[in-house]
């Protein structure tokens, strides 16, 4: 590869592998879910676990559903009128049907695939979350954008210009701002929807790099339709079809050697 | 013949088109000729300014203050009462309501907009007025504050209707994103989905408070129609459309007065189109 960017962050994510960070936590225990919208099976009897630290991709082809799988872990599904589950979701051995939602969302954070970029300065996008909880006072205020920013790998773009509007920031920024939002509110987990849709390819190695750095901090759960970011970034791997778990296990083992035909069917693009 | 089919429908939609405009100009020229010629009787400011409106003394006292003042005073009552129920009542429509609810509301609204305003202005009359009169122990209860009352539910579909449509048309990622970020119910709806419906919320207003100051029969069955200068919201007052009503069957062709009908009709027009305009560049602030 010639991008230096990538070769860099390749070398650093082998390295993080070989200290082996995945700490022997779980974050997410679900058993047996199913859901549905209305009539529509959208999640048939998925059980897995989510690891503290680790960076777990979702794969599939559209409508397969790994959104909704996403949307589940912070309850953004409850927002649909005819929405309906079965099974549970334990979030470090809370039920997350218990844990009131803005609290819930507050501990499991998103971002979504179009950057929600706010008619706002840069400091004040990043402040937002924050404020909206009850920070008031200005010092902390500051510290916190600071340090979230530079999570996001965005602080030396931006140090000198935080009182400009949001919008004059590139989308790749703009999304690593997006980042910083929901990293202010001091999550836990952190859901990716498609980052990188709209990005262009330095834009996506960035908004990569800053995952891989987060999942030291961070439980990181990346929905995506490119399966080679998926090989890039994610410890392990989970591809669904057609609403189910078809497989889950370490990338590595996904894409070298998948056990199910339809996995090695989709990661080498025959379908979907 | 087949091209000359083409023409002439062509022309005719053309002439369709261009109808409303053309009534438009022709009704304002009107206006404006029959009502500037008041001026010859009074001056501008006058006309304005004063404050005594006697159109029948001798000589006449054409002063349209305290009918500026008493549109204005209604009006402003009205805007204070429907707005926040107004986009209240938007608010949980649009956000908060269960779906059968929802559709209940929405009927509801949709009746009260469909009452006639007479009927409303007597429906006033006989109940809001006493009620007004004995809470406040005034000697009369056709107060400023009954027509506010009344206009009030007038504005109310209005707002109601058009703040709805604003809030609903929020993308709904907003939504997302802000619940995303831990905010409760209350939190999205006050700091991501009023300001993003902001524009279509301010049209709403004005579109209601249009409806209100052009509002004529409930007025002038409400609120005393006396002309005097208005010392507060508890004392009657009449509105410029009841006194262009109540007056323009009496006033003899020609007269002064019959002219300083027309001109307040181009003061209640410069008003509504004020309104209207404002109204308009809110709702369209987004779309450029």
């Amino acid at each position: 590869m010639v991008n230096p960017v990538r070769n860099n962050k390749l070398a650093e994510n082998a390295k993080m592998k070989d200290k082996n960070t995945i700490s022997n936590g779980v974050k997410f225990a679900i058993k047996n879910l199913d859901i549905w919208f209305g009539t529509i099976h959208a999640l048939k009897q998925v059980s897995m676990e989510i690891e503290a630290n680790e960076i777990l991709g979702a794969i599939g082809p559209s409508s397969s559903g790994k959104t909704t799988f996403l949307r589940m872990l912070n309850r953004l599904n409850d927002l649909s009128p005819n929405f309906r589950m079965n099974g549970e979701v334990k979030l470090e051995n809370d039920n997350i049907k218990n844990i009131d939602a803005q609290f819930l969302r507050k501990r499991v954070g998103m971002v979504f695939a179009l950057p929600l970029s706010l008619p706002l300065s840069i400091f004040d996008n990043v402040a937002y979350g924050v404020k909206m909880h009850g920070v008031k006072n200005k010092k902390l205020l500051q510290n916190k954008v600071e340090e979230s920013l530079k999570e996001a790998y965005l602080w030396d773009e931006v140090k000198d210009r935080l009182n400009e509007s949001a919008f004059k920031l590139s989308g790749g920024q703009q999304q690593r701002l997006c980042i910083a939002r929901t990293l202010a509110v001091s999550p836990e987990v952190i859901l990716f929807d498609e980052p990188c849709s709209g990005l262009d390819p330095i834009s996506t190695a960035k908004v990569e790099d800053a995952m891989v750095k987060l999942k030291q901090k961070y439980t990181i759960v990346l929905v995506t339709n490119n399966v080679k970011q998926a090989a890039r970034v994610s410890d392990r791997t989970a591809f669904f079809l057609n609403g189910e778990l078809i497989e889950l296990d370490k990338t590595e083992l996904i894409f070298t050697g998948p056990k199910d035909k339809r996995t090695d069917g989709y990661i080498r693009g025959k379908f979907g | 013949m087949q091209k000359i089919k083409e023409f002439i429908i062509e022309k005719f939609i053309f002439i369709c088109g261009i109808a409303s405009i053309f009534f438009v100009v022709l009704i304002f020229l009107f206006l404006l000729k029959e009502g500037l010629a008041v001026f010859k009787f009074v001056k501008p400011l006058e006309f304005l300014l004063g404050k005594n409106w006697y159109p029948i003394s001798e000589p006449a006292q054409l002063g349209i203050l305290p009918l500026v003042l008493g549109s204005l005073l209604v009006t402003l009552g009205a805007a204070v009462i429907s707005i926040p129920i107004g986009v209240g009542c938007a608010i949980y429509i649009a956000e908060i309501a269960p779906l059968k609810i929802k559709e209940t509301l929405k009927a509801g609204i949709e009746l009260l907009a469909a009452i006639p305003s007479v009927v409303l202005g007597f429906i006033g009359m006989v109940t809001l007025v006493p009620l007004v009169k004995n809470i406040f122990h005034l000697p009369t209860g056709l107060t400023a504050l009954s027509g506010s009352i009344m206009l009030a539910f007038m504005a109310m579909p209005t707002i109601v209707s058009i703040a709805e449509d604003a809030l609903y048309s929020v993308p709904k990622n907003y939504k997302e994103g802000a619940f995303a970020l831990g905010a409760t119910h209350w939190q999205t709806i006050w700091r991501v989905m009023l300001p993003a419906a902001s524009s279509g919320i301010l049209a709403a207003v004005m579109l209601g408070i249009g409806r209100v100051i052009g509002e004529t029969m409930a007025v002038m069955m409400i609120t005393g129609n006396a002309a005097i200068m208005p010392n507060s919201i508890l004392s009657p007052v009449r509105t410029l459309t009841a006194t262009i009503a109540a007056e323009m069957g009496e006033a003899v062709v020609g007269s002064e007065h019959y002219f300083a009908l027309f001109a307040i009709g181009i003061v209640l027009f410069v008003i509504s189109f004020i309104i209207n305009v404002t109204a308009d560049l809110f709702l369209h602030k987004d779309q450029k």
